[in-house]
């Protein structure tokens, strides 16, 4: 491994800036610190002549709003980062330059991380941990969600003595200069219809609370039909005349207005991640381009793919789109597997598993279900805590309510019974297939010899009624079959070990 | 293989070492229960003696057991460990997925002359395995054996 390493090319030594969001949520940090101080300032020298402290004021403080927005806007063009071959390079500084360099060796860990305006806008801060401690560190502020894991990645794989990106030696079959072929492309149209699916709940729910946290600042109360009243009373005066209709059409304006932040938002953000978004099977792997105001570019070898998540959505699985993920060596598991197709028909993902060296189950594969057991033991292990819940509820608080916690108990009944008949594993010669979940159920497909480690784990209640998890050892991600019948589970593990055990590590790289 | 038979045991000197590990709970446990029995007045021995009991368990009975219920086995160049009494995991690293291999020493180890094998894979899951209470030599001849596993199969 080490002498592969030497003769390997620099991976994108040129210098990038950080993600151009990354000036808004500055921006946006900084109204916060500035002007609501300086409006209070304002508001406070002024009380008796409003009009004629906001003409004096005014272009005083949009100059310094202004003046700090461009030395932000300055300081963020001349930010750069450099990943080099052997060390991360950052330059900065308006007037005086600085450059900073760390050897791959040196860095302990790449620390992700999001705070909250950052994680609306789906951006992250970099840190690379060197043991030096707080201002010393390298802080990359901010990048993407997935630039900071290809960074992470990209480290990680560094300190495993390997070069992300170094062309393979084996499987080079498109050797054919011009361009290389397409396995996967969405179009406008297809990512503004994933944009649909990717109604932004979260954003709903915090601008919901927000709405209720901080109502002084709209001068009317969404969540008062009342007062929705009032407003329509102007020009809309004649929905008033409709009563019980017009509170209604009132009530319903409230959840439009927050729907449509949410599908909006979803759009925007879809928009942005996966605008153009091109999969291309290339002498060194998939790579895969995609996004609108950053765009990405990731090489993932076909031989570094440890196995394979097709996930669907409860909405879109009923239209039929999936999503193709790739887990691959050296990533972490916390962060999201490689989209190789986000928003795909099962007919599209077929080629691109085939091209990965993997294959879909075939129709006769031998799925089996796990043990009925487990699932019965969850099912009372929930009425365990429901059922006490519910006799609480009926002697303390008035009457329906003790009902909810059993409705849920039935809930979770009825789901672990669904999964009981369609969670389903199956073992052929080469792969390890696992299909779990209820309303949008994922199916992972794993290489029976690029597994790591087979462990067999049982709890206390496990082990007295006789079933056991199966957990896979899984460079980059997790596999883990629960509530296996223990003799399936000896019997999975066996075929794996001996699967594993025809080759070594290093002749899988 | 899956016979608890096949298991090595682990040295005896590691149940000693869980004994030392769990008198040094026990103790803490009872010094915070000598403190709540001065602290709640009447009501002798409530807590002071079932805390007294379960540190006599903690001590005399738990560290057998999960003693025990631990072991390893090298067959079929695999690293096999089982251990857990409540919560049992039963791990095997094939040799050919072993990333590096540390044995540490603690200082009751040490006064003990035992060590902690890890082993390091490239897995996310279970990344790394450890096997604590083998006689260091021991730990150094099982590191050997499965370094030299690898450099065979690396050739």
């Amino acid at each position: 491994m080490e002498a592969d390493t030497q003769g390997a090319p620099p991976t994108a030594g040129d210098a990038r800036r950080t993600d151009g969001l990354s000036f808004a949520v500055r921006g946006v940090t900084m109204l916060g610190q500035l002007v609501l101080p300086l409006g209070f300032l304002v508001y406070s020298i002024a009380k008796d002549d409003r009009a004629g402290a906001l003409a004096y004021f005014a272009p005083i403080v949009i100059a310094i709003i202004a003046f700090n927005f461009a030395i932000a806007y300055a300081s963020w063009r001349r930010f750069t980062y450099t990943v080099g071959e052997a060390d991360i390079r950052v330059e900065s500084g308006l007037l005086s330059r600085s450059a900073r360099a760390v050897p791959y060796e040196r860095i302990q860990d790449v620390s992700l991380e999001q705070k909250f305006l950052p994680r609306l806008l789906g951006l992250t801060e970099v840190r690379f941990e060197t043991g030096a401690g707080g201002k010393d560190e390298i802080t990359l502020r901010y990048l993407a969600e997935s630039e900071g894991e290809r960074l992470r990645e990209l480290v990680r794989s560094q300190k495993l003595g390997e070069t992300v990106g170094a062309p393979t030696p084996r499987g080079t079959p498109h050797d054919t200069p011009g361009e290389p072929p397409v396995l996967f492309a969405m179009g406008p149209k297809r990512v503004l219809t994933f944009g649909l699916f990717e109604f932004s709940l979260a954003v709903v729910a915090v601008v919901a609370g927000a709405a209720q946290q901080f109502d002084f600042l709209l001068d009317f109360d969404i969540w008062e039909w009342r007062e929705w009243q009032r407003l329509l009373a102007g020009p809309g005066g004649w929905l008033l005349a409709l009563g019980v209709v017009g509170q209604i059409i009132a009530g319903a304006l409230a959840v439009a207005s927050l729907l449509l932040l949410g599908l909006v938002t979803g759009l925007v953000r879809t928009a942005l991640r996966e605008w153009d978004f091109r999969l291309e099977r290339t002498d060194k792997g998939l790579r895969r381009r995609r996004g609108l105001l950053t765009r990405t570019d990731v090489v993932m070898p076909i031989h570094r793919v440890q196995a394979l998540r097709i996930g669907t959505g409860i909405v879109r699985r009923l239209f039929g789109w999936h999503r193709l993920g790739v887990v691959s060596l050296a990533q972490d598991s916390g962060g999201a597997n490689h989209d190789a197709a986000p928003f795909a028909q099962m007919r599209e993902i077929a080629p691109i598993v085939r091209e990965t060296g993997f294959h879909l189950p075939s129709g006769d594969a031998d799925w089996q279900r796990g043990s009925k057991q487990y699932r019965i033991d969850r099912v009372v292990i929930a009425a365990l805590f429901l059922v006490p819940v519910a006799v609480g509820c009926a002697v303390f608080v008035p009457a329906p309510l003790w009902i909810a916690p059993l409705l849920g108990l039935a809930w979770i009944a009825v789901i672990e019974a669904y999964r009981w008949s369609h969670d389903r594993h199956a073992l052929d010669p080469d792969q390890l297939y696992s299909r779990q979940g209820w309303l949008s159920p994922k199916l992972a497909i794993a290489s029976r010899v690029k597994l790591q480690s087979v462990e067999i784990a049982r709890g206390p209640i496990a082990k007295r009624r006789g079933y056991a998890a199966l957990h896979l050892g899984l460079a980059g991600g997790q596999m883990a079959i629960p509530g296996l019948p223990i003799a399936r589970a000896v019997t999975l593990r066996e075929a794996v070990l001996a699967s594993i055990g025809k080759r070594d590590f290093s002749a899988l790289l | 293989m899956d016979a608890a038979s096949d298991l090595t045991p682990l040295d005896p000197a590691y149940r000693k070492v869980l004994r030392i590990v769990a008198s040094i709970w026990a103790t803490i446990f009872l010094i915070a229960a000598c403190v709540a029995e001065f602290a709640i007045p009447g009501w002798h021995g409530v807590v002071l003696i079932p805390v007294l009991i379960l540190s006599l368990l903690l001590i005399l009975r738990v560290p057998q057991r999960r003693w025990s219920a631990r072991g390893y086995s090298m067959a079929e160049e695999r690293l096999r460990v089982v251990r857990g009494l409540l919560f049992h995991s039963d791990t095997v690293v094939p040799f050919g997925r072993v990333q590096h291999i540390d044995v540490d020493q603690g200082p009751l180890e040490r006064a003990y002359d035992i060590a902690t094998l890890t082993v390091h894979t490239a897995g996310s899951h279970n990344a790394s395995v450890t096997l604590p209470g083998l006689r260091h030599a021991d730990a150094l001849a099982l590191r050997d054996t499965i370094r030299a596993a690898i450099r065979r199969d690396t050739q």
